[in-house]
């Protein structure tokens, strides 16, 4: 089994529902978020394009962060689910430096803090509160590693793309272009 | 069950699954903006608010809310809430108050209304309202003898499309908007920035069309989110629409693109409209719009190809340059051509559910209303003007009375009029002026008494009873007690009338027996609603799409036509086609000022919640990157703007240097640039447009007040207010 989320850029509007939805569901403090809205504008007016896209912690299947968590606070649970187990994080930042996508920060509370597909959602089967509010539902969560899941036939009949590939992390968050 | 617990609205016993319900999930619909999504509040184990969600059976927002509607927990916990009522000490406006009791506060409202009303008449007392608070406070000043209720969303909002669709096809377009956007083949958006405009259903039904590839055409001074998402963008001279929608339809006509069965069939005007176009040629609204000749033919074959799934979406606020209601008339003449009234993909029928009134006493009749103000103009007004209202506060020669009491709830006046300096010239002229709302505003620092209202999740209110496809009910229930000293609109609007002698106009002890009488009368009760928070109906008429297969229909018009040709304007001595006229433009160094929405704040409400100032809390100017070259002007920096009156911004902003404005407009998002200093995370973050909007253009046939008709200046060091 291996959880990926595929956001639909054409469809996202970048109305941050996904941030907010986030902040509340999980409890995230003031000032801080573990997702965010990303918007991408190229050419000169009025040649113009521009993406918007909600960007996240990729659950990389190569992830750097676990790999250099001296802890092991940083770790990959059923699923591919990169979480962080608060109370064996001490704070080094290790994590922070080798995440190619900016995807952690400190909690106030001293230990490192990120997206975790809210897996206290999905292990009832629910969507991840991101997935779950979006009004244009344009992100989808789902299985990759079963040809049947909505998920996986999406990424079959459309192009894609994900963020920073070159880094080599294999990340599964996918952005439908 | 050793103690049964009874539901204390109905008396009736709870079992175990009915306290889960009721206790873990309660039904709400949104106050956030207007849109009324019904949804849940969910409680955390301690019994508090947690979170909200969507109610899967809405169709306002089908199970999804949006960022502010998600957000609005942040209104409940937001520690800057009015607290207590309070009462003016110091001169008007000096945010001088001292704290009183809801018995004095009201006993003061009381008292000065009965002097005003015995000295001028109780129809000298105004109700300026948005939200759901004005149903309750309208039912106390209907009661007491006014029938002056207005709200901002009319005449500085959406009331020219109103006006224009009536008078083609004898009926408006209302909220949420009749455009089945959900199973177009093309849609064509004005100024219209769906996306940024967070109007929940429509965003999501825009999605839908993306995903069935619908072509979408949007016209926009702007790159708007929702111009990214088109496969075409016209990046129009702003103020020249009405010159490319006399464009299209002369280009449909001459290439009889147009339905000819439909227009044939339904239509009253067509060869007054045909010789009335056959000038505006493209090439000649090319030289006005800067849209090249071949893209409007193109665009105009797009939508004839789609016809009749096509929407050319009448906007929502649509009050820009005073000849709003012909530009409207326009867009509603396109889209009869195009034969998309009343058929899929189109503009569909809503319904509502008819939901028994109250039996109350007859009102008294008023002998004045606000029209009395303003004899032979805005004949087509079909609601009360906010702006007019002000203006009639404001005292002249010619007229013998003017406005002498305001309520204002739940509208941040300073904010949504134009012309800032003439609102509260109007103020200082009031004899009583009463602020009722959830925060403190530029508006609740000049009254006379401050009524602090606890927000939507901490009461109930009357039924939102909704028009759309299918019709619904919802109910809004407390998910908690009201915070601080803070009430009910409810409450307060019985309390006052039971002062002024008018307890028969409330019969109930309690909103709740109100709503249960109401919903026993349609088959359901207080103690459902609260369970499942949403009724459905099924349609009672099968015409969602009464002209789908050309059926016999008479319009609600003098010739029982769609008026391609308005009688009704020509008889009121308007013009019954729609005239390009040319709008004023910047002077040199000035840019015209846009404004519009971002899809995390509604208006200035919003800007100092919580968790919606985390997605955004400061406004920024949008500002071409030829124009910062020309200024010296970097992203970031932050320079105070000026209008063409001399008004400079009251604080600073940041320039953001985009590509996605033109070159002749600066753009900013309404609502910030707060000036109320109770308001701790908003106050001086960003500028506000509103205070830079002082020349206002007047829509002749129904008083809209356009606003895009202003100009700004750079200052990169702080001016002196009035002088350059």
């Amino acid at each position: 089994m291996r959880y990926a989320m595929a956001i639909d850029t054409k469809k996202c509007v970048g109305c941050s529902d996904c941030v907010v939805a986030c902040q509340i569901e999980n409890n995230v403090p003031d000032g801080f978020c573990r997702d965010w809205v990303v918007e991408a504008t190229s050419g000169t007016y009025p040649d113009l394009s521009m993406e918007m896209r909600s960007e996240r912690c990729n659950h990389c299947t190569n992830a750097p962060c676990v790999r250099c968590c001296p802890t092991e606070a940083s770790h990959i649970v059923e699923g591919g689910i990169v979480l962080v187990d608060p109370d064996q994080c001490i704070g080094c930042k290790a994590c922070i430096a080798s995440c190619p996508y900016d995807a952690r920060y400190i909690h106030p509370e001293g230990h490192v803090d990120k997206c975790t597909f809210c897996i206290h959602k999905v292990e009832k089967g629910e969507d991840p509160a991101c997935v779950e509010v979006c009004p244009t539902k344009c992100m989808y969560f789902g299985d990759t590693d079963d040809p049947n899941s909505d998920i996986s036939k999406l990424l079959k009949k459309r192009k894609w793309k994900t963020l920073i590939p070159e880094a080599g992390t294999e990340p599964n968050i996918y952005y439908l272009i | 069950m050793a103690n049964p617990i009874f539901d204390w609205a109905t008396g009736a016993v709870l079992t175990e699954a009915d306290l889960q319900q009721t206790f873990n999930k309660i039904p709400t619909y949104c106050e956030v903006c207007f849109w009324k999504c019904a949804g849940w509040a969910h409680l955390n184990e301690k019994g508090d608010i947690w979170k909200l969600t969507g109610h899967d059976n809405d169709p306002h927002c089908n199970g999804r809310l949006c960022p502010r509607g998600t957000g609005g927990v942040g209104m409940y916990y937001d520690d800057d809430r009015l607290k207590t009522p309070l009462i003016r000490t110091g001169k008007r406006g000096s945010q001088t108050f001292r704290e009183a009791t809801w018995d004095e506060a009201f006993d003061y409202i009381a008292e000065k209304m009965q002097k005003i009303s015995e000295k001028y008449g109780p129809e000298c007392i105004a109700l300026f309202s948005h939200g759901s608070g004005g149903k309750h406070f309208g039912r106390m000043l209907k009661a007491f003898g006014s029938p002056n209720i207005t709200a901002p969303s009319y005449a500085q909002c959406r009331g020219p499309r109103e006006v224009a669709f009536f008078a083609t096809y004898g009926e408006g377009i209302g909220s949420p908007e009749r455009v089945d956007i959900r199973d177009t083949d093309c849609l064509v958006l004005i100024g219209s920035h769906i996306g940024e405009n967070m109007h929940n259903g429509q965003v999501q039904e825009m999605s839908d069309a993306i995903d069935k590839d619908a072509t979408i055409i949007t016209v926009d001074p702007r790159f708007s989110t929702a111009a990214s998402k088109s496969d075409y963008w016209l990046p129009i001279k702003p103020a020249t629409d009405m010159a490319l929608l006399l464009a299209w339809i002369h280009v449909i006509i001459k290439e009889e693109w147009y339905d000819k069965k439909y227009v044939e069939k339904y239509t009253f005007g067509f060869e007054e409209l045909k010789s009335h176009v056959k000038d505006f040629t493209p090439e000649w609204a090319y030289g006005i719009t800067t849209i090249k000749p071949n893209v409007i033919r193109k665009t105009a074959k797009e939508m004839a190809n789609a016809s009749p799934s096509v929407i050319v979406h009448p906007g929502r606020h649509v009050t820009w340059y005073g000849d709003d209601t012909q530009r409207l008339r326009a867009v509603s003449i396109l889209n009869a051509l195009l034969g998309s009234w009343g058929r899929r993909g189109g503009f569909y029928n809503p319904e509502k559910y008819k939901v028994a009134k109250l039996k109350l006493p007859k009102y008294p009749k008023p002998t004045k209303t606000w029209r009395d103000a303003f004899p032979g103009q805005y004949k087509l007004a079909g609601l009360a003007l906010a702006s007019g209202i002000c203006d009639a506060t404001i005292p002249t020669v010619e007229r013998d009375c003017s406005f002498k009491g305001w309520f204002v709830n739940g509208t941040n006046l300073i904010s949504t009029l134009p012309d800032q300096k003439n609102t509260l010239k109007a103020i200082q002229n009031l004899d009583l002026m009463v602020a009722i709302d959830t925060m403190p505003m530029e508006i609740t620092g000049w009254a006379d008494v401050v009524l602090p209202e606890c927000t939507y999740l901490e009461r109930y209110d009357n039924l939102r009873v909704s028009s759309h496809r299918e019709p619904t009910v919802a109910l809004r229930a407390p998910a908690a007690e009201p915070k601080y000293n803070s009430k009910p609109a409810w409450w307060m609007a019985k309390e006052l009338a039971g002062r002024l002698g008018l307890d028969e106009y409330f019969p109930f002890e309690t909103i709740e027996e109100e709503l249960d009488w109401q919903l026993k009368q349609i088959g359901s009760s207080l103690k459902e609603m609260k369970k499942i928070g949403l009724k459905k109906y099924a349609r009672e008429f099968d015409d969602l799409y009464p002209l789908e297969n050309l059926e016999e229909y008479e319009f609600n018009t003098n010739t029982g036509k769609i008026e391609l040709y308005s009688t009704s304007m020509e008889d009121e001595g308007y013009d019954p086609l729609p005239k390009y006229t040319a709008h004023e433009e910047p002077p040199d160094g000035f840019y015209r000022l846009i404004y519009g929405r971002a899809p995390m704040h509604t208006f200035s409400r919003t800007a100092n919640n919580p968790n919606l100032t985390n997605l955004m809390d400061e406004n920024s100017v949008w500002i071409n990157p030829k124009v910062a070259k020309e200024w010296g002007l970097k992203n970031d920096q932050k320079i105070w703007l000026e209008n063409q009156d001399g008004v400079i911004s009251s604080f600073p902003i940041k320039v953001r240097v985009t590509e996605r404005i033109r070159w002749d407009s600066i753009y900013m998002v309404h609502g910030f640039g707060h000036t109320n200093k109770n308001l701790s995370r908003a106050h001086g973050k960003g500028a506000s447009d509103a205070e830079l909007i002082t020349k206002v253009h007047i829509d002749p046939e129904m008083g809209g007040t356009g606003m895009r008709g202003n100009f700004v200046t750079f200052h990169t060091e702080m001016p002196v207010q009035g002088g350059v």
